[in-house]
């Protein structure tokens, strides 16, 4: 009997997606497409579709797209997904898209990640517009929110999208699989400007050593010389014990984020509002990141119509020493960075120290001071960051000195 | 059978027909330029001889009515759409002309929903020959196809109220569905088990048919008050279990919206409506139906609230949040032309603020000015604009009309016209090269407000000043057009069209501005 193998998601109601069937043969390879956007796209689907199947080396047998306007980057996923679940052994061949300019800019280690927004690495849909909502980083996620049979079909979309998608400036995550799993992720995202990886459920140095091992190889091999960045996560009591560790096990670590789902049902208990039970863990994850130099950041918020039970949740999370939390939803966005701004008078106390600073260094002083006190580097740099934040959300003009 | 149209090219570039119907048409010379001359059409002279002192005109169901009113094969009957997708009347009045044997007739609605799904049948059989109204669903859908005989013309609300009032329809026989009415005649919409609002679309045919059937569901001794409609232009009253459904009024394009992307239109709408200085104490604004816009109200109260801002009047489209805005005194009036929810059928009633207007003091081009032109900012939707700011509401990238024009094309005249839209739809880019169907001029649309940024019309040098420094993601339409083309993958290509015409677009003074031709399949 021959077998027929599908990939994209069922159902109807689908957007931005395709649907494609191939049933391997020995006819020439046909291809019938039947598309939501026929009208306006015919010619340029055939072109793709037709292309895609040559480059993957397929040349018979008998394919069917239903597309519901998808582009051109999440149907050659969707094609490269069939063909290589028909032909597991064609696993080293790639239908890579473009990869723009506009997917191609850096991050830096110590930019603001006051924001996360998660997106399901098999929901493509979600992606398009997740940048001009202003996170201050994405994360495709490969792992919770893909189901373990679409594994393979978001580890292709999340690689084209980061060759394709424009996120204005958002730093782009994404969030790996744990174990073996997660070494396939990283073969196939790592080469295409992933600037942080997210590791799940860490619990030992080791596993953030043997992640850090792996990327550096890959790097190596493509012959780039970009830091890739690592937010390990913790979401154990063996995790949160650990966290000193782990926040030391790379010099590419930048943040420790904490994930309270797992980490509550492991320690016996429930998650509830007040946080009562994972008081001890995030503590001691703010402790250890602060230790190492790096950001601490908070879970997510998982009430996206609560938008004042999250206002609370940032606040404490502030008040704890976080720097940033995760997202679930493009409206949390922005409480979440109104909340983590600076009042007004640490935003004033900023301004004067800036402006000693400048008077400083226009006068070619080597020591800062406001009034009589003298001002440290460190607390100069603080300052700048407040300002940066400030001027973010809008809470200060970008020419504000002007106005002084 | 098709019939051979000869075509001549309007002042915007497109071929229109120069007979419609069987009626030679005027191509559209420019936004201001035709001004015919001559009277406005009137109504014939009655005589109280023939009707009955003690004002009862009362008659026993719509189909007497009908044979009363002298229905004959080819006449036109007209009708509104006050219950929106909750009217129950429509249907029963073809049925009861297709009982009497009656063919040819032109149906003559303010506009048609999926409920006059059933209408289809009656086309196909000649009992209704064609459709001039804004077709929306079923019907846009079977006269996209090349169904009907006869062309669909669609005209805005201001340019139905022109074409009766100048002669271009002459309607026979006007029904009105009235939630409240008298013996008389004397009807209104915002009270009665069936309340709706008002009745301001049949008030044109009230005055102007040559016979007016009203039918409610609540008869009240006369006098009915308010009489939204005169008895003195009612010829026949039918009294019903049920005239509408007015749950059904709120229809989907009065729910706000959930999509973070159409949030955050919004919002920049009402930060662009901000920072150009339009919101002042005293200024004036239009919310449309449609989410984008109900979420823009929503943030540009929040913004007056936090400024202190009080408008003079809001034009509505009432819904729940207008009259938020009104009980708040956060403005003066809400001028109503259309209530979208019960919210507002209940403010309507209850606070003088809260005024109903009519497409002739609203909208209507051939009069003596009208306060479209008066009001600050407007926000519209749009199916697609181009590059030159040229604006479609009727038909999609696909060719297929799926749109009625509503007040659309009258609002544009507003001070400062915006368009908050998606850059794109399911791949489909929303700014093109040249839209499918032009609705409305580019000369018109003054701002397009997109997910990706906001384009100024170039026209517009006083609008890209006052907001050259306000922080607000502001670009050409190339530019974002560029990004989109760039994301969708490649430049769609056109849709086939055959050169069978299946409808035409009128201007607001009832030249023809663009046909609509029938997609090839």
């Amino acid at each position: 009997m021959v077998k027929m193998f599908q990939a994209g998601p069922p159902g109807k109601s689908i957007k931005s997606d395709c649907q494609v069937c191939y049933t391997p043969g020995s006819e020439p390879l046909k291809i019938e497409i039947e598309s939501k956007v026929q009208a306006l796209f015919s010619k340029t689907i055939r072109d793709l579709a037709e292309s895609s199947f040559t480059k993957l080396g397929i040349a018979s047998g008998s394919v069917q797209i239903k597309d519901f306007g998808a582009l051109p980057f999440v149907m050659m996923a969707q094609i490269e997904t069939v063909v290589k679940r028909a032909h597991p052994e064609l696993v080293s061949v790639s239908l890579l898209p473009e990869f723009k300019q506009h997917a191609q800019y850096k991050t830096t280690r110590g930019r603001f990640r006051r924001s996360r927004l998660y997106l399901p690495g098999n929901q493509p849909k979600l992606f398009l517009n997740a940048g001009i909502h202003r996170p201050d980083c994405i994360i495709l996620d490969l792992e919770d929110s893909v189901p373990p049979s679409e594994k393979d079909a978001a580890r292709h979309i999340v690689r084209n999208a980061l060759r394709t998608l424009d996120f204005f400036e958002s730093e782009r995550l994404v969030r790996i699989n744990q174990g073996e799993l997660g070494m396939l992720d990283l073969e196939a995202i790592v080469p295409h400007n992933v600037h942080v990886i997210l590791l799940p459920k860490a619990e030992t140095a080791e596993q953030v050593i043997a992640m850090d091992h792996k990327v550096r190889e890959i790097l190596k091999r493509e012959g780039i010389d970009r830091p890739v960045y690592y937010m390990p996560i913790l979401e154990s009591a063996l995790g949160v014990l650990n966290a000193r560790e782990i926040a030391l096990a790379s010099k590419f670590n930048i943040a420790l984020a904490m994930g309270l789902e797992d980490y509550t049902a492991d320690i016996g208990t429930e998650r509830t509002l007040e946080g009562t039970e994972s008081f001890f863990a995030r503590s001691m994850l703010v402790n250890a990141a602060r230790a190492a130099g790096i950001q601490p950041i908070a879970t997510v918020f998982s009430d996206v119509s609560n938008e004042a039970a999250l206002r609370a949740n940032v606040r404490e999370a502030k008040a704890l020493g976080f720097d940033g939390m995760g997202c679930i939803h493009p409206r949390q966005i922005k409480p979440i960075h109104e909340e983590f701004a600076p009042n007004a008078a640490t935003v004033e106390q900023a301004k004067r120290i800036i402006l000693a600073a400048d008077d400083a260094q226009a006068r070619g002083l080597g020591v800062v001071a406001v009034g009589s006190k003298m001002i440290d580097p460190p607390v100069v740099k603080r300052a700048e960051r407040t300002i940066r934040m400030a001027v973010d959300i809008g809470m200060l003009p970008e020419s504000w000195k002007l106005e002084v | 059978m098709k019939k051979n149209y000869e075509f001549i090219k309007n002042a915007v570039g497109r071929m229109v027909p120069t007979e419609v119907n069987g009626k030679k048409v005027v191509p559209f010379q420019g936004i201001r330029s035709y001004k015919p001359e001559g009277h406005k059409t009137a109504p014939p002279i009655s005589s109280c001889s023939d009707y009955p002192m003690d004002g009862n005109k009362i008659v026993g169901s719509i189909k007497e009515a009908l044979e009363k009113a002298g229905l004959k094969d080819g006449m036109t009957i007209s009708s509104h759409h006050h219950f929106r997708n909750g009217d129950l009347i429509m249907n029963q009045v073809f049925d009861a002309a297709a009982e009497l044997n009656k063919k040819g007739l032109m149906w003559f609605p303010s506009a048609a929903f999926p409920c006059h799904e059933p209408m289809i049948k009656h086309l196909d059989s000649g009992v209704i020959h064609h459709i001039e109204g804004s077709l929306n669903g079923p019907l846009g859908k079977y006269a996209s196809e090349g169904k009907m005989d006869g062309l669909a013309v669609l005209r805005s609300h201001g340019g139905r109220w022109q074409a009766i009032q100048d002669g271009d329809v002459h309607i026979d026989i006007a029904v009105i569905a009235a939630p409240t009415a008298d013996p008389l005649g004397n009807a209104t919409g915002d009270r009665g088990p069936s309340a709706c609002g008002l009745l301001g679309f049949g008030l044109a045919d009230s005055m102007y048919a040559d016979k007016v059937i009203v039918v409610t569901d609540n008869l009240v001794p006369f006098p009915c008050i308010p009489w939204q409609i005169q008895g003195q232009n009612v010829d026949y009253v039918v009294v019903l279990d049920k005239v509408g459904d007015p749950d059904k009024i709120v229809s989907g394009t009065t729910q706000l919206t959930k999509s973070p992307d159409r949030l955050y239109i919004a919002e920049l709408t009402a930060r662009f409506v901000k920072a150009a200085g339009i919101m002042q104490d005293g200024f004036s604004f239009q919310g449309g139906a449609g989410g984008t816009a109900l979420a823009f109200a929503i943030y540009l109260k929040d913004m007056m609230q936090e400024a202190g801002v009080k408008a003079r009047f809001v034009r509505g489209g009432s819904t729940k949040y207008l009259v938020e805005m009104l009980e708040e005194g956060l403005t003066d009036y809400i001028l109503d032309g259309q209530t979208f929810d019960l919210d507002g059928v209940r403010s309507m009633r209850e606070n003088e603020g809260h005024v109903n207007t009519s497409p002739f003091t609203s909208y209507n081009w051939h009069g003596k000015g009208n306060f479209a032109s008066m009001v600050d900012v407007v926000v519209l939707g749009a199916t697609e604009v181009d590059v030159n700011f040229n604006a479609n509401v009727v038909t999609h990238s696909d060719g297929q009309m799926l749109h009625g024009i509503g007040g659309w094309q009258n609002c544009l005249f507003s001070k400062c016209t915006i368009l908050p839209i998606p850059a794109f739809r399911d791949r489909i880019p929303v700014i093109v090269d040249e839209v499918t169907t032009i609705v409305g001029p580019g000369e018109l649309v003054d701002v397009i407000v997109t997910e990706r940024g906001i384009a100024i019309n170039p026209l517009r040098e006083d609008l890209i000043q006052a907001t050259k420094d306000s922080g607000l993601p502001i670009r050409t339409i190339e530019e974002i057009k560029a990004e989109i083309d760039d994301l969708i993958g490649s430049v769609p290509q056109k849709p086939k069209l055959t050169d069978e015409p299946i409808g035409v677009v009128n201007w607001v003074d009832g030249t023809v501005i663009d046909t609509i031709f029938k997609i090839d399949k």
